[in-house]
Formats: structure tokens, C-alpha cells, sequence
């Protein structure tokens, strides 16, 4: 076993009486990208905030490299992480050579890298112009490239892929891949979820400080026991008069059938045999349905609680 | 080491990029060129006028003057930066946040102080080379450097605004709050303790009170050695007790490194 690269045992993080995070526990290992995912207040800039040491947590260890973020221990680590934050303007007056030249100098590299860097994001062609005349797309390019410095062994993306035209997301997550591969960890933080599926090893899911779900993709689909959703075409009303078949028919939709993960193959098979079949579209749950599954499932319980507590 | 030179490089052109390095030293080098050559037109005269009263001159627009300046050049220099995220940012870089003042500091006095040298420097040459007087010298030589210390001073009091603040708005108000309270409301004070109360302050206890605003060591430090027709008010009777320049200038140095302890230590309490 490697010693996990980030790793959060209870650590929580209160701000007076509002509790922004509470007894988080989890770890990230080396190569290993995870998705964070949570509405907006669900504790997920928190959370990052406490990966990055800019803040202590109010109880509970942090650790990233086998130190203490906020610690002076972690003082060398610091070249070694890459940040995006959400809501970043840089300089506007500046070009967006100089601003990526001030950065890189900071964590301790040249003029050469930054010229690299902009071309990795492919944002060369205006590297002499200033921020001030820069589209949405391009300042997202310019502070990717800035969280790129230094080939990071760990990188905390806040919202990456806002206002990324679809050419240059797929670019970001071929990078996020390449950089996978090199050993680096990704800490994804997002609520656009289409797209971000295969890129990423594990998901958790947050919602007002609480951890709601943790997983690989297909443990999240488990745990959250949701159908697979099949679409034979061709077949007239053999599905309807076969009992078996019958049960699984959804109410909403006469033509398509919601069956649980672990009778999927049965299912097929049996849909197969039969003779009128011409086509059959399987579609196991997305991560957009787990996510509002495991947020449905919350919001319920803290309803219960409400009630529990007025009663 | 490193690392506060990056930041004191990238601050010092922010200043040249923004004109306010041209503009600064051009407002200082036309105000003192003009009463240099102009001071004396109230009485009927055009040419150089005395050295005291020229400097006098200098001494009581300058006092005006370079506080308000610090103040606006480097009022947003934290609170703005919080506000774009670049702060946010800048924390998560292998940079302390003493590295971060301190290299902002540099920064920015450097176009003060390189603004105050050459806009009066200039009018100092040009009175030099029409008298030939070597006390010209001496006497600007410590008025410049009094001016350099007392922007130093104010854009280590504006760090300690920006520092405190959330918005940029709330920022900018108080640090004009400041600068009419230290350039203005303060010697109108002192003035209406020393008439209204009788008694009320020794001569001894109205120069420490005058040590208690950087504006007015200043003033002390430029009138103390001139003829004292030149100067009215509190400051000469303040000027009777005076202090020895030396004293003056560790005042003023006070000034610039007290607020500037105090603003690494607030910016160290600060959570973002």
C-alpha cells in the first residue's frame, strides 16, 4: 500500500455557527482522478481550500505529501500543486504573457515555460494582447495554464471546463488524461456533469458540508439501486403478455423497460430470443441520475429530521 | 528573497504601466518648479524667491499632497486583488504572506519614492544651478527624504485600510476618512486645544502630540530650521520645543514601519 497522496480524516471546517464542512473523511491516491461534485454551498471550494492549506480545519487532520498543508513543512510542496479557483480575474492590465511570466517565476520557472505553457493551451496567438480583451474562454485558458506550472504532481480544478467552447473542453480533459498518466492526482470540482464521466476513477458527492455518496462510478450505481433502462423495438406486445417482462414495463414510457442492474443480462437474453426483435438499446443510469438520486435521497432525510424535530 | 523582488518588480511596473509613475512625478516636478519661480508673485515678484520660503511653500503643499497620493495608488493593492481571486490564488503559491506585503511594499513605495526624488529633485537642480547656494542642497535633501518617508508611511497605512475591508468601495472611502483626518481635522484639533483651553497642553505635550500624526512630523522636520516668519499656527509654537532632527526622522520612520508590522500581522489573522 502507497501512502495516499491526500488523504482527510473527520476533518471538518466551521465558520461561527455554520458548519461549512463536517467530518469529511477521504483520500486520493497517486494517478487517481476524482470528481467532486455538490451544489453551490455544498462545501466543495471548502474542501479545497483545506487541500491547499489557505485554511486550518477547525478539527480533524489534513494531510497532502505526508504533511499538514498549513503547516511550514509544507512550504516545498506548494510548487508542487496546481490550483484553478472558480472565480478568477487576473491582472487585466497586463498581457497574458506577463501574467503567466509572474506566476511561473513565483513557484520558481522561467519566461520559457510560460511561452509553453500558453501554447499548451493553445492561447499563443494572443499572448501579447491584454487580459482586458480576452473572451470567457480564453482567461478559463489562461488559469488552466496557470494551474498547469510546474507539471504538478496534484491539481485542484475548481469549475475547469466553464465557458470552454466544446473543442477546448475535450483539449482540457486530453490534458487531464495526459497528466493522469504522468502520475499526477486531479481533484475535478464541477456541477456540469455531462462529459466528465470517463474521465474521471472515483466521484463523491456533497451536499451542505456532508458526504453524501463515494465510489467508483458503478459502486455509486449500486449503491444507489437504480434501473437500467432497455429499449427493444419491433416486438408487438410480447412484452406485454409475458409476466415476467410484464413487471418491469415503466409506467411512464409503454415502450421501454426499467429493470434492476443484477437481471439485466437475464432480461436481454430473454428479449433476444424472442422473434420480432430488430434492435434493443441498453442505457445503465448516467452519473447525472446517481448524483440526483443520492441529492433526492438527502433532501428527504433532512425533511424526516425536520418533522422529527417539530413533532 | 526571491520571491518578494518577483512582486515588488511585478507591483513597480503596475505603477509605470498605469502612468502613475509619469504622473506623479510630473504633478510634483510643475508644483515645485512653479513655486520655486512663482512663490514669490504674491508680493509683487517674479524669480526665486528665498530658500525657506520656498521650501516652506513646498513642505505645506506636499503635506497635502503625498499622503493623498500613497493613499490612492495603493488603497486596492490587497482588498482588489481579493476581490479578482488573485489573492486567493497568490496564497496557494510557495509565497508567505509576509513575502506578499513586503514585495507589494517595495513595489509600490519604489514609484513613490522615485516620483517625490525626481518631481522635486528637478526644481532643486534647477535652483541650485541659478545660485550656485550650497545649503539648497542640504535643505532638499531633507525635505526629500521627509516626503519620501512620510508616502512610505501613508501606503503602509493604506495597506492596514485595504487589509481591514471586504469591498474595494469601502476601502477607497476610508482612506480618504484617513487622509482628512491626518492631513486636516487633526491640526484643527491641536489648533482649537491650544486657543480654546486655557492651559490646556504644555508646549512639551502639544510636540508629542504632534509625533502622534506623520503629516505633522513632517511639517516639523521641514520648518524647524526655516525663519520662523514663515510659519504660523500650532507647528510654531510646537517649533520652540523643538526636537532634534534626528528625533524627527526616527519619528517618521516609526511611522512607516509601526503600520507595516501591524498590517503583516492582520494580514497574517486574515481568512479568505
Amino acid at each position: 500500500m502507497s501512502t495516499p497522496l491526500v488523504s482527510l480524516v473527520e476533518a471538518s471546517k466551521t465558520y461561527g455557527q455554520l458548519d461549512v464542512l463536517s467530518s469529511m473523511t477521504m483520500s486520493l491516491n497517486e494517478g487517481e482522478v476524482l470528481g467532486l461534485f455538490g451544489h453551490n454551498g455544498a462545501g466543495k471550494t471548502t474542501m479545497m481550500k483545506l487541500i491547499l492549506g489557505v485554511i486550518s480545519p477547525t478539527q480533524g487532520k489534513v494531510e497532502v505529501m505526508g504533511v499538514a498543508p498549513d503547516s511550514k513543512e509544507a512550504w516545498h510542496c506548494r510548487s508542487k500543486v496546481g490550483y484553478l479557483p472558480e472565480n478568477v480575474s487576473f491582472y487585466d492590465q497586463l498581457t497574458g504573457l506577463e501574467v503567466l511570466t509572474y506566476f511561473a517565476k513565483l513557484k520558481g520557472f522561467s519566461k520559457k515555460q510560460a511561452i509553453d505553457l500558453l501554447e499548451q493551451v493553445g492561447i499563443t496567438y494572443a499572448m501579447k494582447r491584454q487580459v482586458k480583451t480576452y473572451s470567457k474562454g480564453m482567461r478559463q485558458r489562461l488559469g488552466l495554464a496557470q494551474a498547469f506550472i510546474g507539471e504538478p504532481k496534484l491539481l485542484l480544478l475548481d469549475e475547469p471546463t466553464v465557458g470552454l467552447d466544446p473543442i477546448a473542453t475535450r483539449d482540457f480533459y486530453k490534458t487531464v488524461d495526459q497528466l493522469k498518466s504522468n502520475g499526477s492526482s486531479v481533484i475535478l470540482c464541477s456541477h456540469v456533469l455531462p462529459g466528465v464521466e470517463q474521465h474521471i476513477d472515483r466521484a463523491m458527492i456533497l451536499s451542505t458540508g456532508q458526504l453524501l455518496a463515494m465510489g467508483t462510478l458503478s459502486e455509486l450505481r449500486q449503491q444507489a439501486d437504480l434501473p437500467v433502462v432497455i429499449k427493444p423495438s419491433g416486438l408487438n406486445g410480447e412484452v406485454t403478455q409475458d409476466t415476467k417482462l410484464n413487471a418491469f414495463l415503466s409506467q411512464n414510457d409503454q415502450h421501454s423497460l426499467l429493470v434492476p442492474e443484477q437481471e439485466k443480462l437475464a432480461v436481454i437474453k430473454q428479449l433476444i430470443a424472442l422473434e420480432g426483435l430488430n434492435d434493443i438499446h441498453v442505457e445503465s443510469a448516467n452519473l447525472e441520475q446517481v448524483y440526483q438520486h443520492f441529492l433526492e435521497k438527502h433532501e428527504l432525510q433532512l425533511q424526516q429530521k425536520n418533522q422529527g424535530a417539530q413533532q | 528573497m526571491k520571491q518578494i523582488l518577483t512582486v515588488a518588480n511585478k507591483e513597480f511596473h503596475d505603477g509605470l504601466r498605469n502612468r502613475w509613475l509619469v504622473s506623479i512625478t510630473l504633478i510634483f516636478a510643475l508644483l515645485s518648479i512653479g513655486l520655486t519661480y512663482f512663490g514669490a508673485a504674491a508680493s509683487g515678484a517674479v524669480g526665486v524667491t528665498s530658500l525657506s520660503t520656498t521650501v516652506a511653500s513646498l513642505a505645506s503643499l506636499a503635506v497635502f499632497l503625498i499622503p493623498l497620493i500613497a493613499l490612492l495608488l495603493s488603497y486596492d493593492s490587497f482588498v482588489g486583488e481579493q476581490e479578482s481571486g488573485t489573492l486567493l490564488l497568490l496564497l496557494t503559491y510557495p509565497l508567505s504572506k509576509s513575502q506578499l506585503l513586503i514585495g507589494k511594499f517595495i513595489g509600490q513605495g519604489s514609484i513613490i519614492a522615485l516620483a517625490t526624488l525626481v518631481g522635486f529633485g528637478a526644481s532643486a537642480v534647477l535652483l541650485y544651478i541659478q545660485s550656485g547656494d550650497i545649503n539648497i542642497v542640504s535643505a532638499f535633501s531633507l525635505f526629500i527624504v521627509s516626503a519620501i518617508l512620510l508616502g512610505l508611511s501613508f501606503t503602509a497605512i493604506s495597506y492596514l485600510i485595504s487589509l481591514s475591508v471586504s469591498e474595494k468601495s469601502k476601502a477607497a472611502g476610508f482612506a480618504l476618512i484617513t487622509w482628512f483626518l491626518f492631513a486636516l481635522a487633526f491640526d484643527l484639533a491641536l489648533l482649537a486645544l491650544l486657543v480654546g483651553v486655557e492651559d490646556g497642553v504644555t508646549q512639551q505635550g502639544l510636540t508629542q502630540l504632534m509625533m502622534l500624526n506623520p503629516t505633522d512630523i513632517f511639517r516639523l522636520v521641514n520648518l524647524s530650521g526655516l525663519d520662523s516668519s514663515d510659519v504660523n499656527g500650532a507647528l510654531s509654537v510646537a517649533i520652540n520645543a523643538s526636537l532634534s532632527q534626528t528625533q524627527l526622522i526616527s519619528a517618521l520612520l516609526a511611522w512607516v514601519v509601526l503600520p507595516l508590522t501591524l498590517a503583516i500581522f492582520i494580514f497574517k489573522k486574515k481568512t479568505l
